[in-house]
């Protein structure tokens, strides 16, 4: 079954076409990383599939019916989406924050019920902030912030979640501690996962599928081994690299490799840093 | 008894159909507001030249004090005391909704253009009807009100109509709004220096925005902007609070956007346009009021029912003082804005979240 499905979609802002004609459907219980170059179009493109950017041309389909003939209430109890920064509300505790996910099945005389009360403890039981439910938000750490914004999507309920970057600005360990979640939220409700990372190695590590955009195209898609080639990664990226096997999981593993001495790239980094000592 | 009982959690309740969530700080908030605004609104009734009690104020209300004291409460000062609550509710729900649309605590209704479309409308009908211009004279023959309701209603539309782009931003209709404001302020500085004295001195007043003389004819359009405002809200309520968590995410739990942004943005020109052509434009009210609501029950934005009385607390409190600190009485618009401006320049200093 497709969750997602783009068809023939022209995507693009003002003047600037990012994609013309892009096709792409997502498997129902997947989780799928778009990765790409900045400025390939990774986001928008996932803005597409949430209804957040309305395309040129094409159309998107949610589980077989095309958004434009969906509302967006109607889309909101089938697709959450996590935007890249959402902004943090004054004066607010976790758990009204998290309450918000629940709009798209509330109605006018039920802000409030014992039902979504139920389904917010159990978001933030799963994300692990049951502790911390009743702490204003703007008191939080960063990784327990980015949990809480997750917790808001799960009580979305919804069987398909978008993600964009959810663990930019996070150290290392608090991505881990979203992107397990993340995976185990998938396993365990089966939710259909589409997500935007930057962390090659991690988008590896985490997905079941990974979709390299270049150029308004769809340049390589498969599983981490497939698609993490050093032809690949050197078309996308302008990286030349080696992969190896994770040691721990034997997930493909991205070590950009340094510049033979006689290129380019590396008398230009030279000079740069031989002015840096003059300067310095 | 016991389904209610068993319905109830720590964090809301159920009543039959109804689930509302439990905000002890909020109702507190508004419920101390709300006895604050009544006290004011019977003090500012009992204050005045021929001092009256406070019991002799509540039996003028309730139709068993003699004549005089009648004549005085229900003819004289409850039109007044009327007027400012209106004028103050009107201005702090209308503050209170483009706060919370803009998320920008310093934003103002004054800065869709709705304050000096009027100003400059109200000053156009003084300044050229007095004249006997035939446009002036017929501008006149509508009403002062009138005429700045419709300027007002003018320049609002067309601030939104300037700022629509395939949909309205909030941050471009601020400065569109700003824009606007900033030209007609010179149309309206331009008719006064082109008036004659009485009339500059006439305009002056009602741009300084006052209480004096107003009657139950200018409280009735308030009262109906009102009414017609709190369904309109209830239905609203839920989209200004997600609104805080910026547009996408917004569309992202189902709430049409742009849809929601015309009603708020439309419904606090209406408050704005209804208070102004009654009052002139009382300063800092919209901005003061919600902002003190907002700090009282402690919330994520400004709160509707505590801002809008808030807002009458402030302007009946500011009457009063206008009329018992000179001899003569002061327009109220100069007491709020002294205690306003202060209170601007305190909240910029404060302000730590500069976005």
């Amino acid at each position: 079954m497709i969750a997602v499905e783009a068809e023939r979609l022209r995507l693009g802002y003002e003047q600037k076409v990012v994609f013309d004609g892009i096709d792409l459907r997502i498997a129902q219980g997947s989780v799928t990383t778009l990765i790409g170059a900045n400025g390939c179009g990774k986001s928008t493109l996932l803005k597409a599939f949430g209804r957040l950017l309305a395309p040129l041309d094409g159309q998107v389909r949610l589980d077989g019916r095309p958004l434009r003939a969906m509302s967006t209430t109607q889309i909101a109890r089938r697709l959450a989406i996590l935007p890249q920064k959402p902004l943090t509300p004054a004066a607010t505790s976790v758990r009204d924050l998290v309450m918000r996910g629940r709009h798209p099945h509330q109605s006018l005389l039920r802000p409030w019920t014992p039902d979504d009360a139920g389904i917010v403890d159990a978001a933030l039981a799963a994300t692990g902030l049951t502790e911390v439910a009743d702490r204003d938000v703007n008191t939080l750490s960063g990784g327990q912030l980015q949990r809480a914004w997750v917790a808001l999507v799960l009580a979305q309920q919804t069987p398909t979640i978008l993600l964009d970057e959810p663990t930019t600005f996070l150290d290392l360990s608090h991505q881990l501690e979203v992107l397990r979640l993340v995976r185990r939220i998938n396993a365990e409700q089966g939710t259909t996962i589409v997500m935007v990372l930057h962390d090659l190695s991690l988008a590896a590590r985490f997905s079941d599928r990974l979709v390299v955009l270049h150029e308004g195209q769809v340049l390589a898609d498969g599983t981490p081994w497939q698609v993490l080639t050093p032809q690949v990664l050197a078309t996308a990226f302008g990286l030349e690299a080696q992969v190896i096997a994770d040691p721990v999981t034997g997930s493909p593993l991205v070590i950009p490799l340094e510049p033979s001495a006689g290129s380019l790239a590396s008398s230009v980094v030279r000079d740069e840093s031989e002015q840096l000592v003059r300067l310095g | 008894m016991s389904g209610v009982e068993l319905k109830a959690r720590r964090d809301g309740i159920m009543l039959g159909p109804v689930g509302l969530p439990w905000r002890p700080r909020v109702l507190a908030a508004t419920a101390v507001v709300a006895v604050v605004a009544a006290l004011v609104f019977a003090g500012g009734i009992a204050a005045g030249s021929s001092g009256l009690s406070l019991p002799d104020v509540l039996a003028a209300l309730a139709g068993v004090a003699d004549s005089a004291t009648s004549f005085i409460v229900t003819e004289l000062r409850l039109p007044r005391a009327a007027a400012g609550a209106a004028v103050g509710a009107c201005l702090g729900l209308a503050g209170a909704l483009t706060q919370t649309f803009s998320r920008n605590p310093l934003a103002t209704p004054d800065i869709l253009g709705v304050t000096s479309g009027a100003a400059a409308g109200a000053v156009a009908a003084i300044v050229l009807g007095g004249g006997g211009y035939s446009v002036g004279a017929s501008l006149l023959g509508f009403g002062i009100p009138v005429v700045a309701a419709v300027g007002g209603l003018v320049a609002a539309g067309l601030a939104y109509g300037l700022a629509w782009r395939g949909g309205v931003d909030s941050y471009r209709i601020i400065l569109i709004g700003i824009g606007l404001t900033a030209s007609l302020g010179g149309l309206t500085s331009y008719l006064l220096v082109r008036a004659q004295l009485t009339q500059a001195s006439a305009a002056s007043q009602w741009l300084v925005g006052s209480l004096s003389g107003i009657s139950w004819a200018s409280v009735w359009p308030m009262l109906a902007v009102l009414g017609c405002a709190v369904p309109v809200l209830i239905t609203q309520a839920a989209g200004l609070t997600l609104g805080q968590l910026g547009d996408e995410f917004s569309v992202s739990l189902g709430l049409a956007v742009q849809r929601h942004r015309l009603i708020v943005i439309g419904v606090a020109v209406l408050l704005t346009a209804a208070a102004v052509s009654a009052a002139g434009p009382v300063g800092f009210i919209a901005f003061v009021a919600p902002q003190l609501a907002q700090r009282l029950a402690g919330t994520a934005r400004p709160p509707l029912v505590a801002s809008a009385l808030t807002g009458a607390v402030v302007v009946l409190a500011a009457d009063v003082l206008a009329r018992s600190l000179l001899p003569g009485e002061i327009p109220v618009g100069i007491i709020t804005a002294v205690i306003g401006a202060p209170y601007l320049i305190w909240l910029l200093i404060r302000r730590k979240d500069v976005r």
